[in-house]
């Protein structure tokens, strides 16, 4: 995307038809310098990037073949052991499982629902319009842990929910959201759902924004019903937004931690549990051990490359 | 008429039920904050008369001040490193522009796909040897160059007119004046989308923060709200309210300049 831009904005290149040579030598030091001041501009920021982003990810490969306790960390005998350890260990297993039904069950049912809500507001004619997109963008306001919170008061044992069922007798006792299974991953799923729909639905308004409104409307007269112009109009327009907010929402689904620690503490019984939350309790809690956390951390990285590549693999497919 | 009103009722009906769906957990946030614990568990819906009450228990238990001093000074040093830092080298990569540079550039993009849990453990054990656990600057500088910031810019100052430059150079104005005096002024819109999203990201932020922040008495606002939660019997009233000082900036910020941030978040990829 940003290459081809780049192929069409007009740029001034060196006067090559320059006849004399002792000007193009002075042109030819102007240039070199002007490219040494971009580099000096960019510097800061690149040095910044590689020293706080990929050092530490290759740091944290080898860190992954140690291990040891705290500080005394030495190569491990086989090297992959810590990943060996991974393999069998069975909380983590449970916390991929549970990261990965997030996953499926909630980044879906967000990115529908964000496209129909962006569909609806991109209507001219809708009144109120403000108020609806300021309303539906404001959980994206919110920090996570505070959400987490507030979630957690409201699905309280003695909490409002309940209040509610009991309220409309659909219940007859309370439910135990936070301290079942289900229940808790459920709260989980209705939580992300809420605090980022509204974000993505702006992702979509903006590429909505960019659509030709003529191509739509040129779909109505041809007597294409508002389905259809939605799915063979508008939704082939907005798919490199989609594949976009959908690796993005996949990435942040894997990275998962404020809710599982805030909202379910894990529990019950490390069944809502994410895989970075698990991380943290093993490299930053009780017997902290940063080898075998290191090597939980290459999975997680792993795991959200290769879910990248398919989804990009995959949004390039409908083409 | 009426037939395409009746049309969309289903739409509208839709988006009542999101935009209520929305609000709502933040409303009920606002109004716990003013009810006693009892009166949250008895699902209260209005404005109670506990609000002082709340507040001093909880300037009881947190030390609130101290965590809002922090996560100013977190915040707020991150969104102008990263504006100082991420502007200019947006600004060196599209005008100095050269096929080593675009290179480079592809290459940190990378970095946006590297999940923050991969560089946590070494960011650290690296920190710890600089004897930086606990410091501000353990919690900045990780967060100051963003390739997104860093490609906002870029895209930007691509459609910055280049004359301009070619002109300011004739009249003898050194790079980093042009850069200051006449690329800057004119990106209002781009500054104040990526200060407002960085703000908030900075302010809302709680993983690293938590992992290099040992020592409780230098934790930021939502490390304190989700320290409250830990204890046996939960204040849900004293909760509520720290849970709204700990949102209200953000969520002012948010009201006030939302068309920046929607700009901010989505402005890097179109």
């Amino acid at each position: 995307m940003a290459e081809q831009r780049f192929a069409t904005v007009p740029r001034t290149a060196p006067d090559a038809a320059d006849p004399t040579p002792a000007s193009r030598r002075r042109r030819f030091g102007l240039e070199q310098r002007r490219n040494l001041t971009g580099w000096i501009f960019l510097v800061p920021a690149a040095a910044l990037i590689l020293w706080m982003n990929f050092y530490p990810m290759f740091q944290a490969l080898i860190l992954s073949l140690k291990t040891g306790r705290g500080t005394r960390l030495n190569f491990a005998d086989p090297l992959w052991f810590n990943y060996e350890r991974l393999f069998s260990d069975e909380i983590f297993k449970l916390t991929v499982g549970n990261t990965f039904i997030y996953l499926a069950i909630q980044v879906p049912i967000m990115l529908v629902t964000a496209l129909v809500l962006a569909n609806l507001l991109n209507d001219k004619n809708l009144r109120f319009k403000g108020l609806w997109r300021t309303a539906i963008f404001l959980p994206a306001a919110v920090s996570l842990v505070s959400y987490s919170l507030v979630f957690r008061t409201m699905f309280a044992n003695d909490g409002f929910v309940n209040d509610v069922l009991l309220w409309l007798n659909l219940v007859d006792s309370p439910i135990n959201w936070l301290g079942q299974t289900d229940t808790a991953r459920f709260v989980i799923i209705l939580g992300l759902l809420w605090r980022w729909t509204g974000y993505n639905m702006v992702f979509y308004l903006a590429a909505l924004q960019n659509i030709d409104y003529s191509s739509l409307e040129a779909a109505k007269i041809d007597g294409a019903g508002s389905f259809a112009t939605f799915w063979y109009v508008t939704i082939p327009q907005l798919k490199p937004m989609i594949l976009l907010t959908a690796i993005m929402s996949t990435n942040g689904t894997i990275q998962l931690f404020d809710e599982s620690w805030n909202l379910t503490q894990g529990g019950p019984a490390y069944t809502s549990m994410t895989m970075s939350h698990y991380l943290f309790e093993v490299s930053f809690q009780r017997n902290p051990n940063f080898g075998y956390g290191a090597a939980l951390s290459y999975v997680i990285l792993i795991m959200v490359a290769v879910l990248a590549a398919v989804q990009m693999k995959i949004g390039d497919k409908r083409d | 008429m009426t037939k395409t009103q009746a049309r969309k009722l289903p739409g509208y009906i839709f988006l009542s039920l999101t935009a209520l769906a929305s609000v709502f957990p933040l409303y009920f946030m606002v109004v716990s904050a003013t009810n006693t614990s009892r009166d949250v568990l008895n699902s209260r819906l209005l404005p109670g008369t506990a609000l002082f009450e709340n507040f001093s228990k909880l300037v009881a238990q947190q030390d609130v001040a101290s965590a809002m001093w922090y996560s100013s000074l977190n915040a707020v040093g991150t969104t102008v490193l990263a504006l100082i830092v991420c502007s200019i080298a947006g600004y060196g990569f599209e005008v100095f522009h050269s096929r080593g540079k675009d290179r480079l550039m592809a290459f940190l993009l990378l970095a946006m796909m590297i999940p923050f849990a991969a560089t946590m453990i070494p960011l650290f054990q690296m920190f710890a040897d600089f004897g930086l656990v606990n410091s501000s600057v353990a919690v900045i500088l990780p967060a100051v160059a963003t390739p997104f910031l860093v490609l906002l810019f870029r895209q930007s100052a691509r459609s910055f007119p280049h004359e301009i430059v070619e002109a300011a150079r004739l009249d003898g104005l050194g790079e980093l004046s042009i850069f200051f005096r006449i690329f800057l002024p004119t990106m209002r819109s781009t500054l104040a989308a990526a200060a407002v999203i960085t703000f908030m990201t900075a302010w809302n932020n709680f993983l690293w923060p938590k992992v290099i922040l040992v020592n409780n008495s230098y934790q930021t606002m939502p490390m304190l709200i989700s320290n409250l939660r830990a204890g046996y019997v939960t204040d849900y009233g004293v909760l509520m309210l720290a849970v709204l000082l700990a949102s209200l900036p953000t969520m002012v910020l948010f009201l006030v300049l939302q068309r920046a941030f929607a700009e901010g978040i989505t402005g890097a990829i179109k």
